[in-house]
């Protein structure tokens, strides 16, 4: 029983950013119809605005100290540098902010994430809306290309360390908590501050288009947009806002999956090929489909991992998430929860 | 001649012409001048062109006429890559029976392959391509290592059994040949300060690219090539007058994945060892990105764009900031620093942000690839090239696979 719950537990974290992606990838496939092969990169972008902001925050100058010792203008001994925060806020405020760098990113994140997105729209996007399916794949795919070797160029190939705030770091002990045995399920704290980001933002999302006007103009918008056209409304204008919004909500994702994983440039195209297969297996066009679908298979991988599962069928973790969509789209072609004529000839 | 009409059989003479040549109008640039590594005339590089250009061939023959986007056919260069090693571990260092096993291989994991993908079509089957193409490489890399050789891959080895060949003598290696033809056999010849290599793995490369090409020109001219061009530009009316789209999808399916064995196969002959690595996604996006930048539904097209791209890999990637300052050393200091921080990034190391670039230009501006390019410059360099004319041209031209 532990280690089910100990399987489902580790399978969130995956799962919570396959869901997010997810979910950015059918908002806008369902407003805009695109396929948007770049959705890898707006997480992997939402990544480097942490570790942009970490470094910014983290600048600092050499204070000219009097007592330094100075000898013929070479100084030694209290070269150290100083962040600017440090010396604006006092020293343990800024310690604090320094430390707290990938939380803060979220604001950072959000107007950053927003205005590249609705750039890329108005910019790119925009002119591929009657292209054929297959010509946007090309084009967002090249676009991938383009944002992960820009990042690559500025911030290098390698992986950058980006550390959750102090009070997050480590791991405590689940089991003993919900009444198993102590020492059987111990979890990292960020992964359960992951998982509830999450799920806040997905709630968020929910709550947005079901309760605001807005977000009932949106979603009458994907049931007809051409109606909702000719009742007067710029519905060109809330689609682009809501690839803004799903733009945001991949940059988040990456900004709070940092410290899981340090980021680096190609890590949108290792989570973009299984969030289509995601999204494919929920249902395209299916929000909900989406976000249930990216919990279920980033658990059924993490059960896949298991030394038991691993014995009888080795390699089955590698490539179960594939064979689930490969079984779900001969099946139930429609995914888990599609709806009826989306996508299909 | 040879079933072909007068226009086709003159394309394929150009292209005959261009590999046969190909050491020769490669290497341009004497030996030792500053622009000689611009030369690509040697073994290696043309290898690749002749090898990626069968790859983009077969892979036209399914995204170009039937119009069915795979992003997984890696997988089949894989396979048959595996298939053509192991036949050279175990039966003999000749080549020929190991790209046939190649070719055979790719072919019937294809048939499985697409017996299944076919099922669904748009988005659908690109991921279906991808997944399977995914799963063949995890499975590659890690259960199958017995196999496979995991992440090391293969090579050959002193000690494998080759049945059919007389054993090594001490010292000696195992060398890819045809019928005693060492694939590694060059012959050099030196005109002046020019420096032209003629070697024999090239050749076998490019005899095979002749015929790929060759077949490919039949394919497209044929009853079964009209009958691929319907399932693209009409699927739904082809059904009604009462056909199967999906045999034909499928045969063409197999046969782009027979191309893609049969340039697996020719990658071990010309270099003896396998990876993995070579099956993984971006492989299969690569052959999908040169295809596109050539121009998918023409006939000369992939081999253009695997050509460019291939290039652009080599020499661009080799460009660095030194050479780019002695390049604009002529000019004022300043506007020199400025010019090479310009570039910098676009060259060496960054050569695939030119890549995406040049691919997300031709994919926005020129959708019919660097042959619509060639042909909107031909337009305008035309008598009586009015306006509307060029217009009545674009639009003929939406179509690309006519």
């Amino acid at each position: 029983m532990d280690a089910i719950l100990l399987q489902i537990l580790n399978g969130l974290d995956k799962g919570s950013a396959y869901a997010l992606i997810a979910l950015g990838l059918t908002l806008i496939f369902g407003t805009l119809g695109v396929v948007n092969f770049a959705h890898g990169a707006l997480f992997m972008l939402g990544a480097f605005c942490a570790v942009t902001l970490n470094r910014l925050l983290s600048l600092g100058f050499v204070p000219e100290d009097a007592s330094a010792t100075s000898v013929g203008g070479f100084s030694f001994g209290a070269a150290k540098e100083t962040p600017y925060v440090e010396h604006w806020f006092g020293e343990s405020v800024g310690a604090a902010i320094i430390d707290w760098s990938v939380p803060l990113s979220i604001l950072f994140a959000i107007p950053v994430m927003i205005g590249i997105g609705v750039i890329m729209e108005r910019g790119l996007i925009k002119h591929f809306y009657k292209r054929p399916h297959a010509d946007q794949i090309l084009v967002t795919f090249g676009l991938a290309i383009v944002l992960q070797e820009i990042i690559k160029f500025y911030y290098g190939a390698n992986p950058i360390p980006t550390p959750a705030p102090e009070a997050f770091r480590g791991s405590f002990d689940f089991g003993a908590l919900v009444g198993f045995d102590p020492n059987t399920i111990i979890y990292p704290y960020w992964r359960l501050v992951y998982f509830a980001f999450a799920a806040l933002i997905i709630g968020g999302v929910f709550a947005f288009l079901q309760f605001t006007t807005f977000g009932m103009v949106v979603r009458a918008g994907m049931a007809d947009r051409e109606t909702v056209g000719l009742l007067g409304i710029n519905i060109d204008r809330r689609f682009t806002i809501m690839f803004g919004i799903a733009a945001a909500v991949a940059g988040l994702a990456g900004v709070m999956y940092t410290p899981i994983n340090s980021p680096n440039y190609h890590m949108g195209m290792d989570f973009l090929v299984l969030s289509f297969v995601v999204v494919v297996v929920g249902g395209m066009g299916s929000l909900p489909g989406a976000v249930l679908a990216g919990f279920l298979l980033g658990i059924l991988e993490s059960f896949a991992s298991m030394a038991a599962v691993l014995e009888t069928l080795p390699g089955i973790n590698q490539i179960v998430i594939y064979l689930v969509a490969i079984i779900i789209l001969l099946t139930r072609p429609r995914g888990l929860m599609g709806r009826k004529g989306v996508m299909e000839e | 001649m040879l079933g072909l009409t007068k226009k086709d059989f003159a394309l394929l003479l150009v292209v005959t012409a261009l590999a046969l040549f190909a050491p020769f109008i490669l290497n341009p640039f004497p030996e030792g001048s500053g622009m000689a590594q611009f030369n690509a005339g040697y073994p290696d590089l043309m290898q690749r062109f002749a090898i990626f250009g069968i790859f983009a061939i077969g892979f036209n023959i399914l995204f170009g006429l039937t119009g069915y986007l795979s992003f997984g056919h890696a997988a089949f260069l894989g396979v048959g890559s595996y298939a053509a090693i192991w036949m050279m571990k175990l039966l003999t260092d000749n080549i020929l029976p190991a790209m046939l096993l190649s070719v055979v291989i790719a072919g019937l994991f294809s048939l499985v392959v697409g017996y299944i993908s076919l099922r669904r079509s748009g988005i659908y089957f690109a991921i279906l391509t991808l997944a399977f193409a995914q799963m063949s490489y995890a499975l590659a890399y890690s259960v199958l290592t017995p196999i496979t050789g995991g992440e090391t891959g293969l090579q050959l080895k002193l000690n494998d059994p080759r049945i059919l060949d007389a054993a090594l003598a001490p010292g000696e290696r195992a060398n890819a040949n045809l019928f005693g033809l060492d694939m590694t056999a060059s012959h050099e010849l030196y005109f002046g300060a020019w420096q032209f290599t003629f070697n024999a793995g090239y050749y076998i490369a490019a005899a095979c690219l002749i015929l790929a090409f060759y077949l490919s020109i039949r394919i497209f001219r044929s009853p079964f090539g009209m009958m691929l061009r319907a399932i693209k530009s009409n699927n739904t009316r082809m059904t009604y007058t009462g056909l199967n789209a999906r045999p034909y999808a499928l045969a063409a399916f197999v046969i782009s994945g027979m191309y893609a064995g049969l340039a697996g196969g020719l990658m071990v002959a010309m270099d003896t060892q396998v990876g993995p690595e070579r099956m993984f996604w971006t492989a299969s996006g690569e052959v999908v990105l040169m295809t596109i930048l050539g121009g998918a539904g023409t006939l000369i097209g992939p081999v253009l764009g695997s050509g460019v791209i291939k290039y652009m890999e080599n020499i661009i990637s080799k460009i660095n900031g030194s050479i780019l300052h002695e390049w604009f050393s002529w000019m004022p200091d300043g506007l020199e620093d400025a010019l090479v921080t310009l570039i910098y990034p676009f060259v060496g190391k960054g050569w695939h942000l030119t890549l995406g670039i040049v691919f997300m230009l031709v994919v926005i501006f020129l959708p019919g690839g660097l042959v619509e390019g060639g042909q909107r410059i031909g337009r305008m360099f035309r008598r009586n090239g009015g306006a509307s004319r060029a217009a009545k041209d674009i639009a003929e031209q939406r179509n690309p696979a006519e």
